[in-house]
């Protein structure tokens, strides 16, 4: 099975429902959904509760969903990436990369009935570049932001930055108001809570705990946009309470996995709920073993060859993932147009594995065992504690005792970039919607940050690698870059610091009557101007 | 001694006792939560999924969290001195503000999960004692041995899988009804609706409790000479009962119940989370997960604080049911 795709996907959920006897209810769908219909609230999940409703300084998936339909960004994007006009109307890049030329949205209103203008699109992007989590190496290059008039706002690098345009959606760059902002510490901001954009919808309150409401702006430049008239993010912090809630219809929308993969099956069974696996473009997770390289038996090569061998990537697809994921043996996965499709997974072979540990100077010894190891793994979600417990029983058959060790979060991220007392672990990364913003970071090592979460885990360092790495960052001609990274991608596959193994597909899941969810490469994290609800 | 005196008297005692107890519980939870790994810059982070040294330092600083640790502790108590809980840099707004808009949550939980308990705990443990040994005796011994061992949460979950969505009764989650303006009665009747699941999965292990601990205290009062007395002078059976053995046998179930009121609070997590009940119990352990330390000492100082009022209102409530105590 070469990964269950989305394609295979929809497929098999059309027919589960076609097996429910509902080919009558679709037809009428797709009839209804010529003409969108006003009105209605739409009940979406927000899990966990994100601390802040506004992304500019916290990249928290959540944070992300709240503050896309309040506050927006320069660009949209379609499936495939390209981008669309959102507050930018028409953009240029100069031949040399370096100059960025934005066409702002003209007659464009704050919540607050200030003008939008391009003083907001240059105080927004010196903000993103000094006090946001990746906006400090996204806007790296930035010297300058030029504003010509009201309506122009021009980019000026000192190097070319050939992920810039991909990275100005409105959760990842958000445009916030400059009058608001302006004066104060912006990480304090009261805004931050209730937050003022020029999105399609206005904040009206935040209940901690319980639900964040935001209602329709009747003033939305998109004329007739949005089409529902509230929408109530709800906070639900148990799984099978989530579960539950769905099949009630207490909720109709939820991203990012929003009920346990076990559940999923049952839940689609029902004929009012619809799964949707698009959307995560912006995410982009990838499922990995990192290997602590200073540790005296992980550093010799032959034995983490050993545990690739030892490690069957389509049991991890199919048990660890559900089947919801699609095979990644290289750390830029497939969805990117920087994937290198000719590196297949290490071969699944017992015996080259035991040949490896042999060699290695550990042979079986009473009891079978040649060496004990200690795996942590990521304490979010569910999946890498299955992960874990796969490593564990793939590894058994090789003569490698591992103990599983479980923690919470912040307890796992201590351990692994404070204190490096590990060995191995099973991790999730988003890689993001450009390598160098989401892959560099794992492998270069100007990245080895003590303390520093997601940064070089194994602490690998191969001076090759940082060159591709440094070069395709500002590589402006597309197809030597896709050479730089797939030369990068060769050799961090043989040097192995770290396993990749699958690349998960989100679900999001939503009730039938809910339309035009995920109508973009953002999904959940769009601004939701198109949904609307069936009668 | 007067009663008025006595009372007076005993609510003096434990307000002495309480002002070093609520220092030591703050000293000790500082400390302990300081032994935990990681803090709320790493959390933030982790969720973030992206970092850099430079806004690790910015939220440490903004946090308070680059200082030593007494420093920390110090300034915590200095805070503290002036009846303010501090800030929680999660929530981005005063604690005292955060813990206040939850507590009248927790208290509706909680007082009508205890009250149910207590209520449905007396009068259960009262049947058994009456029919001690016949055949309701045995099904609600077995009943309540039920109720004792099953876990909350999964009684949680069957009440909302049976009552929401098969059913559909009540709602699976929340404590109001959301985009609608109810007044009056209404108002009334939907919060009873959101109320009733979470409080009735609540109180099914205190229920047990109670109702095994009314059946032992009672039928230990009835073998008492005043019993017999009451019998011979030709009291009513009922009389016999309610006035003289269950006032008795009430004097341990409050001493229980006092206690049960810092036990309450830490189940109350648990329910509070299956049912998405916005409550303290939930503050608190979303603190821990996200290391919001400010947060977690608030909840702990206040739930000590109610836990000792609880004590009091016990000792009262003793005083008043057997005049030789106080």
């Amino acid at each position: 099975m070469a990964g269950l795709n989305r394609r295979t996907f929809l497929l098999s959920s059309t027919a589960a429902l076609a097996a429910a006897g509902l080919p009558a209810r679709t037809f009428a769908q797709a009839a209804a959904a010529s003409v969108p219909r006003r009105g209605g609230t739409l009940n979406m999940l927000i899990n966990p509760e994100p601390p802040v409703l506004v992304s500019i300084f916290q990249t928290t998936g959540p944070a992300l969903v709240a503050s896309s339909k309040v506050l927006e960004g320069l660009l949209a994007y379609d499936f495939d990436m390209r981008p669309k006009p959102q507050l930018a109307t028409a953009w240029t890049i100069s031949p040399d990369g370096l100059k960025y030329s934005f066409t702002l949205r003209r007659n464009v209103r704050w919540h607050d009935g200030q003008p939008f203008t391009s003083a907001d699109v240059a105080f927004s992007v010196e903000l993103l570049k000094s006090i946001h989590p990746r906006g400090r190496s996204t806007f790296a290059n930035v010297t300058r932001v030029s504003t010509p008039d009201a309506q122009t706002a021009v980019i000026e690098l000192s190097k070319p930055a050939p992920y810039l345009l991909k990275a100005l959606s409105a959760g990842e760059s958000p445009i916030v108001p400059k009058h608001l902002y302006a004066s104060g510490d912006p990480l304090s901001n009261p805004h931050n809570n209730a937050p003022i954009g020029t999105g399609p919808f206005r904040f009206k309150s935040w209940t901690r705990g319980a639900n964040i409401v935001y209602e329709r702006n009747p003033d939305y430049w998109d004329n007739g946009k949005p089409y529902i008239d509230a929408l109530v993010l709800k906070v639900i912090p148990d799984a099978a309470a989530r579960s539950a809630a769905f099949e009630t219809g207490a909720l109709d929308l939820g991203g990012e996995n929003p009920v346990p993969l076990t559940d999923l099956p049952r839940l689609t069974q029902l004929p009012q709920l619809a799964v949707e696996t698009r959307g995560y473009r912006f995410l982009e997770p990838l499922a990995e073993i990192d290997f602590n390289l200073q540790h005296p038996v992980l550093k010799d090569l032959r034995v983490r060859q050993a545990i690739a061998h030892a490690i069957n990537p389509q049991v991890v697809l199919r048990t660890v993932a559900y089947g919801y994921a699609e095979l990644s043996p290289t750390p830029i996965t497939p969805a990117s147009p920087y994937h290198d499709a000719k590196l297949a997974p290490y071969a699944f072979d017992l015996a080259a594995a035991e040949q490896l540990l042999d060699a290695a100077g550990y042979p079986r010894k009473a009891g079978g065992v040649r060496l004990n190891l200690t795996h942590d793994f990521l304490p979010y979600g569910d999946m890498y504690r299955r992960q874990a417990e796969y490593v564990k029983s793939a590894l058994a058959r090789v003569g490698i005792d591992v103990t599983v060790r479980s923690q919470d979060l912040p307890a796992f991220l201590k351990r692994v970039y404070a204190d490096r007392q590990f060995d191995f672990t099973s991790i999730g990364v988003n890689t993001l919607f450009d390598p160098s913003v989401g892959v560099q970071r794992l492998y270069w090592s100007r990245n080895i940050r003590p303390g520093v979460p997601f940064s070089n885990a194994p602490h690998y360092s191969n001076a090759e690698v940082d060159r591709l790495l440094e070069s395709a960052a500002i590589e402006t001609d597309e197809n030597r870059r896709v050479a730089l990274y797939q030369q990068f991608q060769q050799i961090v596959y043989r040097d192995l610091p770290i396993l990749n193994l699958v690349a998960p597909r989100m679900v999001t899941l939503a009730n039938r009557r809910v339309n035009n969810h995920t109508v973009s490469a953002q999904g959940l994290e769009g601004n939701l101007a198109d949904v609307y609800l069936s009668a | 001694m007067s009663r008025g005196m006595r009372f007076a008297a005993i609510a003096r005692r434990t307000a002495w006792q309480a002002l070093p107890t609520v220092l030591g519980i703050v000293v000790l939870n500082f400390l302990l939560l300081k032994l935990m790994p990681g803090d709320a810059a790493d959390v933030l982070a982790g969720e973030a999924g992206s970092a850099t040294v430079e806004t690790m330092q910015v939220l440490r600083a903004k946090f308070g969290l680059d200082q030593p640790v007494l420093h920390q502790l110090w300034s915590y108590l200095v805070h503290l001195s002036h009846f303010s809980l501090g800030y929680s840099p999660r929530y981005d707004m005063p604690v005292m503000q955060l813990i206040l808009s939850r507590l009248p949550n927790t208290l509706l939980l909680m007082g009508t999960a205890l009250s149910f308990a207590i209520a449905l705990g007396v009068v259960l443990g009262a049947v058994m004692a009456h029919w001690a040994g016949k055949w309701p005796d045995r099904v609600l011994s077995v009943l309540a041995l039920l109720f004792y061992s099953t876990p909350g949460f999964w009684i949680g979950l069957l009440a909302i899988v049976l009552f929401s969505v098969h059913l559909g009764w009540l709602p699976s989650g929340g404590n109001v009804t959301l985009g609608v303006q109810l007044h009056g009665f209404a108002y009334f009747a939907d919060a009873v609706r959101h109320v009733l699941l979470p409080a009735a999965t609540l109180s099914t292990f205190f229920v047990a409790i109670y109702a095994r601990l009314t059946r032992a205290a009672m039928l230990e009062v009835q073998r008492q000479d005043f019993v017999r007395t009451a019998q011979a002078k030709g009291l009513h059976p009922l009389q016999v009962t309610v006035r003289h053995v269950l006032r008795n046998a009430l004097i341990p179930l409050t001493t229980i119940v006092g206690i049960h009121f810092g036990t309450l609070l830490g189940g109350a997590a648990v329910t509070e989370t299956v049912f998405s009940w916005p409550g303290l119990g939930r503050l608190a352990l979303d603190a821990v997960m996200a290391r919001d330390f400010s947060v977690l000492l608030g909840v702990l100082l206040l739930s000590s604080m109610l836990v000792i009022l609880a004590n009091l209102l016990v000792d009262l409530l003793q005083a008043w049911l057997d005049p030789r105590i106080g």
